[in-house]
């Protein structure tokens, strides 16, 4: 372990996330609330810590190894949940208690979207704007934007930005330079968040909202400025939006890429590129298995969702069922955590099989939580595998992902990630309901925080008040191994890691 | 710039090391074997593709629709042509470097350049590191030797000894030693692993590691005064017979020296002798004390070992000094060695990886570079450039003290139309002249290179 030039390294993080407290101080200060002066302590604070480690391993030089990398990104999500929290528990309006604020910061930062507060629509703005503001950089990841501005990681760079990006392929890189990488995500995500904001801002949110709905949207986080979420506008066409760009958001960002480069780059003669709309082809993104599953699994939901809902009659014309249906199943699906109705009232297995839908996710690659599509995929081909062999017990059998076999190291990692992931989801599940929730609200909590969804059922269908303070940690734990997708913060819990 | 390798061998994996730290490219790597690519995408900043390097789909997927550059560099030399010849076809790519082994296809002027294949340049790393090799063999007392301007000019690395007659005299001697007809410019001196930067009144002491600059006719005459020289070389043997082995072989044997070659597989063995003429061909190990000793081993001014193997390369030499070898020479490719060998009974312990990197690197570094050499383990560099007029030049038209050069760069030679020119303070550099360069600390490298360069348009 080489502590000072993680220490350094930390410094540094700290240091450009503190800056990320100044839009909403001027918020705040433009607003005259009286919050800004909790974001100008939280502020210096922070930059201050990050100073104090900084500066003296400021001549530190060392190479990153890979242990340093895995307990980099672990402390860096802890200390920035902390540092998140602050201008939380500083803030008259909401007051919050150290846990809530907590809660709260780590649930923006890994996109949850689950709440401890209400009343949200009297909260001063600069507080809402924080939220949603979390939750934006928590998607693609913090880490990633740290590589895509400060080269100084070098190629421990690519060693964090493997630990923190979601999915089974994580050596994938989409251009050869690390920080380019990273700089062609950031710009992508930058690039689709304007889109939604405009598209919503024209749709008819003001300002504020559409900016921070735009923000939780892509970040597939679920954080809104009001307590009736996406149902507070209530209006078709803010949904659609809501919807398309959630399903953007769950796919991989390297087919966006792709799709973008195919756009603007092909050499017509040397030297020469060339921009040129008619090579977007939508084939390109059916060609890719998982964006197809990830499609097909939101079909496959969505129409036993829309015939048990129509024909229970909660909702009385068919049209409000299509439109909250497919509101609800997107969301639900994609970890978003939108609500534009009570979902969890809704009859029989229906909110069982959305919290259920949750664990499977959006696609790797993107911001979205759960298990991730591509591994649902090779655990299904797995299984297809084991049944052909007992048909032909001779063949030689390759799971192959979009006609390219699949190494077996890659699925035998798949099938370590799902046994820990049930595992984790079993163990926490039970220390909820040893805080004594029921069943259905420890479970449903669990499995809403872990997959970073948001919403859960039962007691934790609306927000997540109510929670014991005990229950409160163990959440905020089970969001942060979703985020980061088990074994990077189970690697660091491990005793072997610490030994030399 | 955006590059593309193809092939993560020996060369490949060397220009992705000093590519990707030292310039800064963008580099993709193709390779069949995933395994390693893995490997040496957790150690470097570049992007691995798996595949077969010539085909469209892995050329696409290897993002050779904007790639600057693509360097072919695979174990077959056809597929590299093919590489080259598809990338220019699909995607129009600017710059195509292939390695061609084969002397088959290199012998063919038609093939190559204008309406022939589609490469810009062709490497043989093998070719280099031959005639790199001979050189050595060739100037016993010499450390290193490097060809410029078409060999017309040699940069050579020697210890000094007590018997040499300019050891333990000023450097401004050398002049009265020679006599107005040979000129040189000693470029640096190593002591204790130390550099020095040498001026007129250096002293020349034991075991200095000397670099000179001088006419090729000359050399000889100039190492002459650094120690007594060795009686020429007759009887050379060598360990391995592999693609370097061979060339090798047949390169010495046309000379005229006795060459001897041993070859640990029987049936390579026996190819070989077939394709050699007057070359002795030996089936057995060469770390075999009596094989040794049957072939007059104490009778052999120069023993090579240049197997695959580092270690069988090191130890076989070191038993061929034991047992009376006069000079003794190994391959050794991982630099780590490359250290710990210099202490030992090796006489030269060379490095093919550098030769290899020499001859490629220019291709990639802007300027108007025409060779770049690594010296003493690649912590210097000798680099020929060309000087061209142009509005920017800091160059032409300047004489050598009011070239702003960095620390410890010094200006060897000139050739100015087939003239050698060793230059003093007050030499004026011309359009077109070749100059040669011995840079200190590779740091600056960058800075010498700038200067060379022109603006933009010009190119």
């Amino acid at each position: 372990m080489q502590t000072r030039v993680i220490l350094k390294v930390l410094g540094l993080l700290l240091m450009m996330f503190s800056s990320t407290f100044l839009p909403p101080m001027a918020i705040g200060w433009y607003d005259g609330d009286g919050t800004h002066m909790s974001f100008v302590h939280a502020w210096y604070a922070v930059l201050i810590t990050g100073l104090v480690f900084w500066l003296p391993n400021l001549r530190v030089s060392d190479d990153l190894r890979i242990r340093d990398g895995f307990l980099i990104v672990v402390l860096f999500w802890l200390v920035l949940a902390i540092s998140g929290a602050l201008p939380l528990i500083l803030a008259t309006q909401p007051h919050m208690s150290i846990v809530d604020a907590f809660f709260e910061s780590m649930s923006g930062l890994t996109t949850t979207g689950a709440t401890v507060l209400t009343g949200l629509d009297d909260m001063p703005p600069s507080i809402l704007y924080y939220r949603q503001q979390l939750q934006w950089l928590g998607g693609m990841g913090i880490i990633v934007l740290a590589v895509a501005i400060a080269p100084i990681l070098g190629v421990g760079g690519m060693q964090l930005f493997r630990a923190e990006t979601p999915g089974p392929r994580k050596h994938e890189k989409l251009t050869p330079r690390i920080t380019s990488t990273a700089k062609a995500l950031w710009s992508l995500y930058l690039g689709m968040t304007l889109l939604c904001a405009a598209a919503y801002y024209l749709a008819g949110m003001s300002f504020l909202d559409a900016v921070g709905h735009s923000f939780s949207t892509l970040a597939i986080g679920g954080f809104s400025t009001h307590d009736a979420s996406i149902g507070y506008f209530n209006s078709p066409l803010i949904e659609g939006i809501a919807i398309t760009f959630m399903i953007i958001a769950g796919m991989n960002f390297g087919l966006h890429y792709a799709a973008l480069h195919q756009v603007y780059l092909r050499r017509v003669k040397p030297d020469q590129k060339h921009f040129d709309l008619r090579r977007l082809h939508f084939s390109h993104y059916l060609g890719d298995s998982e964006t197809k599953a990830f499609l097909l699994m939101i079909v496959m939901i969505a129409i036993p969702s829309l015939i048990l809902l129509s024909s229970s009659g909660m909702i009385s014309t068919w049209g409000e069922t299509l439109r909250h249906g497919l509101f609800q199943v997107v969301s639900i699906a994609t970890t978003t955590g939108f609500t534009t109705t009570n979902f969890s009232v809704w009859p029989g297995l229906l909110p069982v099989l959305l919290i259920l839908a949750s664990f499977i996710g959006g696609c790797a690659g993107s911001t979205a939580g759960g298990m991730k599509i591509v591994r649902a995929e090779l655990l299904l081909k797995q299984g297809r595998r084991e049944i052909q062999r007992l048909l032909h017990p001779n063949a030689v059998l390759h799971i192959k992902l979009n006609k390219r076999p699949v190494p077996d190291n890659v699925i035998n990692a798949v099938w370590g990630f799902f046994s820990l992931y049930v595992l984790s989801f079993a163990s926490l599940g039970l220390l909820m309901m040893l805080t004594g929730e029921d069943l259905v609200t420890a479970f449903s909590a669990t499995a809403a925080c872990l997959n970073n969804l948001g919403p859960g059922l039962g007691d934790v269908a609306n927000n997540y008040a109510s929670v014991t303070t005990s229950g409160k940690w163990i959440l905020s734990f089970a969001m942060l191994l979703g985020r980061l997708e088990l074994f990077t913060l189970l690697v660091v819990l491990t005793p072997a890691f610490w030994k030399r | 710039m955006k590059i593309i390798i193809l092939g993560a061998g020996q060369v490949g994996t060397s220009v992705t090391d000093i590519l990707s730290r030292e310039i800064g490219a963008d580099i993709t790597l193709v390779d069949v074997d995933e395994e390693h690519l893995n490997l040496l995408q957790n150690r470097y900043d570049i992007r691995t593709v798996v595949g077969h390097a010539a085909h469209p789909d892995v050329l696409e997927r290897a993002g050779c629709e904007d790639a600057d550059l693509i360097l072919a560099v695979t174990n077959s030399d056809e597929t590299n042509i093919a590489a080259c010849q598809i990338a220019w076809i699909l995607y129009n790519t600017p710059r195509k470097i292939a390695r061609v082994r084969a002397i088959e296809y290199t012998n063919v002027k038609e093939l190559i350049g204008e309406g022939g294949l589609n490469i810009d340049y062709i490497i043989s790393p093998e070719e280099i590191v031959t005639t790199e090799l001979q050189r050595l063999i060739e100037r016993p007392g010499a450390l290193q030797v490097l060809d410029f301007a078409n060999g017309r000019v040699q940069l050579v690395a020697i210890q000094a000894y007590h018997d040499g007659p300019l050891v333990g005299h000023e450097l401004r001697a050398i002049k009265d030693h020679l006599g107005q007809e040979i000129d040189t410019r000693v470029v640096a001196i190593y002591r204790r692993g130390k550099a020095i930067m040498p001026d007129g009144d250096t002293v020349i002491e034991v075991d200095d590691e000397v670099f000179f600059i001088a006419a090729t006719e000359h050399i000889r005459a100039v190492m002459a005064e650094m120690r007594k020289l060795d009686r020429p070389v007759q009887s050379i043997m060598l360990a391995g017979a592999g693609n370097i082995g061979v060339r090798l072989a047949s390169a010495l044997e046309d000379k005229g020296y006795k060459v001897k070659l041993i070859e640990k597989d029987a049936g390579r063995a026996s190819e070989v002798s077939q394709i050699l003429k007057r070359t002795i061909v030996l089936h057995g190990d060469s770390a075999d004390e009596d094989l040794l000793r049957t072939e007059n081993i104490e009778a052999v001014d120069v023993f090579c070992s240049i197997t695959n193997a580092d270690e069988a390369n090191i130890l076989s030499a070191m038993l061929a000094k034991q047992l009376g070898a006069r000079r003794v020479m190994s391959i050794v490719n991982r630099s780590a060695y490359v250290d710990l060998v210099q202490r030992t009974t090796i006489d030269i312990a060379y490095s093919p990886k550098q030769a290899t990197i020499g001859s490629v690197l220019p291709k990639f570094r802007t300027g108007t570079l025409e060779a770049v050499h690594s010296l003493r383990f690649g912590t210097a560099e000798a680099i020929e450039a060309i000087a061209l007029e142009d509005q920017s030049s800091k160059i032409v038209g300047r004489s050598i003290e009011q070239i702003p050069l960095p620390r410890g760069t010094i200006i060897g030679a000139i050739l100015r139309k087939e003239k050698v020119i060793i230059p003093h303070h007050d030499t004026v550099i011309n359009h077109e002249d070749h100059i040669i360069l011995f840079v200190q600390e590779k740091k600056h490298i960058q800075d010498v290179v700038s200067l060379f360069q022109v603006s933009a348009t010009f190119i």
